[in-house]
């Protein structure tokens, strides 16, 4: 295919995304959404909204949780990207993901991702939340299958289970 | 008797079949999948309500020579969009009857350029008069649909309704309404469809019936039913919202996937999507019901009237289940029920968990506490005194056959939310103080199943196929988006056949792989469905047996190693199953009289409020869910869909509101559209009566849509209770609160009219 004329307002973006060094062509104002899930086949980052409410779509941004929809691309520059795909390199994820399973924390699994990074988020802040944190730290994941209350429990048993280790 | 030996896994928590994907971001939604070559459709929609087309002007700054361009010319067979009536074009032709009616499609290899396409389509037209409310349509100044913009109406009688009025103590009138709700499902409409001579046409997409899908692009492309092969990707939730829609969505990626010879992908973004794709019916009901002064029910009137939009689409259905939820789980000795769906000039509502039964039950519920306070009664007793009983008929004359106690289901649910204590701690402290706190109760029932004939004429068929490992394969087109269809439909399997869990396998849900189970909605996977893939396994057990393979008595272990036996001597083992009517199910369309459901699921919810009057918000504190489904197949899953309904019901109740201007919704988007999030929501006490029904997959009934019948009665209830102020109307926003309690001087209570006899 020749290079159509869009191409040309491109450039290139390195970034490091769960570990690895990335450079992408992109336009600046690209969503990093968008580039995880086109250029770099990163398809368990979920877009729900598109503006930023739902959550879906979050990553870590140099250890910060963001909604990647918001995130021009630009702005990713140099920075360091964790998405569910490399989430396992933090040693809490997986018992997460376990109490997510066993709990009923995932339903049509669209929100899980999204809410699996914020949850990780929260617990490497807090490691023990209490139920009132929980439901603050995940006030910005919507979820419309579960109402939320397994995902609750499941944080909370994720929560046991890493200090029984 | 079965001679298997294995542990039980029905009624068990076995681990969600599809969950690790989902939890590790590796499962394949449609919007997850490229094909090579793939353009990237969108929608040019109408700007107005009503009018015809004068002129569609391509404009300047766009190079047109790059995109692909579909209007209704380009259909190859008939512009419409296949389901019960036939009425709604794929693509407007000539005429728009509502602000987001498709009128042309483009598509290009860079989807960053489709916006600005869409916007430099201009469409000029006569503008025609429109109609938004439910009475505009029933005044008839304009007449949009067929001779009288009615869709449908329903009539059900039951005894003598016009010598009771006379006999009553009360006459108690009133007329609740409520407002549209979106589904909102956090993952958009998705298609993608390709076109290849020899294959035909192939669609992969977010849905819920793969058959519907197919039947409708069927009749759109004229193909034969094996040119036409649909493929459910995972659905992220879908509530109804995906039964009928993903049929316009596929009809148009594959108008371009045909024009173009590349597949297409169109994926809605937020606002499209709450803007066009359809939404719960709004609804409008009036009650006039006769009682004794001893609160007994003699008898009365329902209207119940909802609004359609501008096709018909799922709207006779609809109101059918909410004509025959309208009478809710009480006794009535004499009723009639007069029931119509209506046309506007907004985009057609459609399914959404409860199918109309939330509307009716919210008016039926909301009435059964003014007629409390009518008659002096506690809303606790009059509900008692009324319950329908075994062996008592419903409004349409079904007996009663279950062995249900509704009064028992009452007093569990009270003590459960510690009704007596809470509610003289509330008379209490609302003495003083600008909290106002009480408490509400929510009766109520769910019919699962289609409707009346429905599933006869459904007449799904399930499949059981034996795999070469020994382990099965169970095919049904049922679908799942998160509710858990496939491990509920495996562990049933597994159950059924004396295989381990992790033996059955699922097939994705194709139309060329799978038989049509039919579709994925009115509760009906877990009994109907459920109870072919029981049958179905009979037909593989006779097989091994017959073929000496199995034993009467076996394990697990030797079921597997007998199936694997067989494939390897016999080859391919597949039973199939087709649903047949239970003899006692008889059902009379014309009279709208007989067994409506074959099995019903039974409920009392009681919601604890708390209503701020400084901000005029409202809070449910406590939430308890009582209900008798069956046998709980799954007790993670079924817990899981009773906190998930009553979320969204409390949405219905409190959040929840589509602004309207012109037949379009104004407010699209998840910032002005509020859902509740984690810090909204009460704890949701979930509890289950297991009786068991005869019908269902090992005693199971229906459960998906019950929990969102029950909880915007209870919490009305519970806020008119605080304030000493009649709520008829869903969402209750604070400012309606205001409105109402700050300035407006008190109503009479109760907020019905009540007439009294001499």
């Amino acid at each position: 295919m020749s290079e159509s004329p869009h191409e040309s307002s491109k450039s290139e973006i390195s970034l490091t995304v769960n570990g690895k060094r990335v450079t992408v062509r992109a336009y600046a104002m690209e969503r990093l959404l968008d580039v995880l899930r086109h250029d770099l086949g990163l398809t368990g980052t979920k877009e729900g909204c598109g503006e930023g409410e739902c959550g879906s779509c979050s990553v870590l941004l140099d250890g910060v949780l963001v909604n990647s929809c918001l995130i021009p691309v630009l702005q990713a520059k140099d920075a360091s990207i964790v998405t569910i795909e490399g989430i396992h390199a933090d040693g809490r994820a997986s018992v997460l993901q376990q109490a997510f399973l066993d709990c009923g924390g995932a339903q049509c699994g669209i929100c899980t991702p999204g809410m699996i990074l914020a949850a990780c988020h929260l617990l490497q802040k807090r490691p023990q939340p209490t139920v009132e944190e929980i439901s603050e730290g995940l006030s910005g994941n919507l979820c419309r299958c579960t109402g939320y209350m397994q995902i609750i429990e499941a944080v909370k048993e994720a929560a046991r289970r890493g200090s029984a280790t | 008797m079965m001679g298997m030996r294995n542990d039980r896994i029905v009624g068990t928590a076995v681990p969600r079949l599809e969950g690790r994907e989902k939890i590790t971001g590796q499962a394949q939604y449609v919007d997850d999948m490229v094909l090579p070559g793939m353009l990237y459709g969108a929608t040019v929609r109408g700007q107005i309500a009503r009018g015809k087309i004068k002129k569609i002007t391509f404009g300047p700054g766009i190079n047109w020579q790059e995109f692909v361009i579909v209007s209704a010319k380009d259909i190859p067979g008939r512009n419409c969009i296949a389901l019960i009536d036939d009425d709604q074009p794929c693509l407007a032709d000539g005429n728009v009857n509502h602000p987001e009616e498709p009128i042309l499609l483009l598509a290009h290899e860079d989807r960053h350029l489709l916006p600005k396409a869409v916007e430099a389509v201009s469409v000029e037209y006569d503008a025609l008069p429109a109609i938004f409310t439910m009475e505009e349509s029933e005044g008839r100044s304009q007449i949009i649909w067929g001779s009288d913009n009615t869709f449908k109406t329903i009539l059900i009688e039951k005894g003598d309704v016009e010598s009771m009025w006379e006999k009553a103590d009360y006459i108690v009138e009133g007329e609740y309404r409520t407002g549209a709700q979106e589904q909102l499902y956090i993952e958009n409409n998705g298609m993608i469809a390709s076109f290849e001579g020899k294959q035909g046409l192939t669609v992969w997409g977010s849905l819920q019936c793969p058959y519907y899908v197919h039947k409708a692009l069927m009749k759109l492309c004229g193909l034969p039913p094996e040119r036409v092969r649909v493929v459910q990707m995972e659905t992220g939730g879908a509530f109804g919202g995906k039964e009928e829609y993903p049929s316009m969505l596929a009809a148009h990626a594959a108008l371009l996937a045909i024009k173009s010879g590349r597949p297409v992908k169109i994926i809605y973004d937020r606002m499209e999507d709450m803007a066009a794709t359809t939404k719960r019916h709004p609804s409008r009901t009036r009650h006039r019901t006769a009682v004794t002064k001893d609160g007994k029910i003699l008898g009365g009137t329902i209207e119940f009237t909802i609004d359609g939009g501008a096709y018909a689409t799922l709207s006779s259905v609809v109101l059918s289940r909410g004509a025959i939820h309208a009478g809710g789980p009480y006794y009535w000795p004499s009723v009639r029920i007069s029931a119509k769906a209506l046309a506007t000039n907004a985009p057609p509502h459609g399914a959404f968990r409860g199918f109309g039964a939330p509307q009716s039950i919210f008016a039926l519920e909301r009435h059964m506490d003014c007629i409390a306070r009518a008659v002096n009664l506690s809303h606790v007793e009059i509900r008692r005194r009324n319950f329908l009983k075994p062996g008592q008929s419903t409004a349409t004359g079904q007996t009663v056959s279950e062995t249900i106690d509704l009064g028992g289901l009452l007093d569990r649910a009270l003590e459960l939310s510690d009704y007596s204590a809470k509610k003289d701690e509330f008379a209490r402290e609302n003495q003083n103080g600008n909290c106002k706190r009480s408490i509400g109760v929510a009766a109520f029932l769910h019919g699962a199943g289609f409707t009346g004939a429905g599933e006869r004429y459904l007449s799904s068929v399930v499949g059981v196929e034996v795999c070469d490992d020994g382990g099965v394969q169970v095919l049904v087109s049922s679908a799942e988006f998160g509710q858990g269809t496939k491990t509920i439909l495996c562990q049933i399997a597994a159950e059924a056949l004396g295989l381990r869990y992790e033996d059955v396998r699922f097939a994705q849900a194709d139309t060329q792989e799978v038989p049509d189970s039919g579709p994925t909605v009115a509760s009906r996977t877990a009994m109907v469905v459920g109870r072919l893939v029981q049958s179905a396994t009979v037909g593989i057990r006779q097989t091994l047996r017959a073929s000496g393979l199995l034993g009467e008595s076996y394990t697990a272990e030797e079921c597997r190693s007998a199936c694997s036996s067989y494939v390897a001597t016999h080859g391919k083992l597949r039973s199939l199953a087709r649903y047949e009517q239970p003899e006692d199910i008889v059902w009379d369309e014309e009279k709208y009289r007989g067994s409506a459901y074959a099995a019903f699921s039974w409920a009392v919810y009681v919601a604890a409020v708390t209503v701020d009057l400084s901000t005029y918000s409202v809070t449910v504190d406590d939430f308890v869910a009582l209900q008798e489904v069956g046998r709980v197949l799954h007790p993670v899953l079924a817990r899981g869909q009773i906190i998930g309904g009553v979320a969204q019901a409390i949405g219905f109740a409190l959040y929840e509101k589509v602004v309207w201007a012109n037949g379009r919704m104004l407010n699209g988007q998840m910032t002005n559209y509020i859902m509740p999030t984690s810090a909204d929501l009460p704890p949701i006490r979930v509890y289950f009566e297991e009786r068991g029904n005869v019908h269902g997959a090992f005693g199971a009934k229906g459960i998906g849509e019950l929990p969102m019948d029950g909880p915007a009665p209870a919490i009305v209830n519970a806020v008119g209770d605080a304030l000493g102020t009649s709520f008829d109307a869903i969402p209750l926003l604070p400012e309606d609160i205001f409105d109402a309690t700050a300035r407006r001087p008190a109503r009479e209570e109760p907020g019905a009219t009540v007439r009294r006899n001499p």
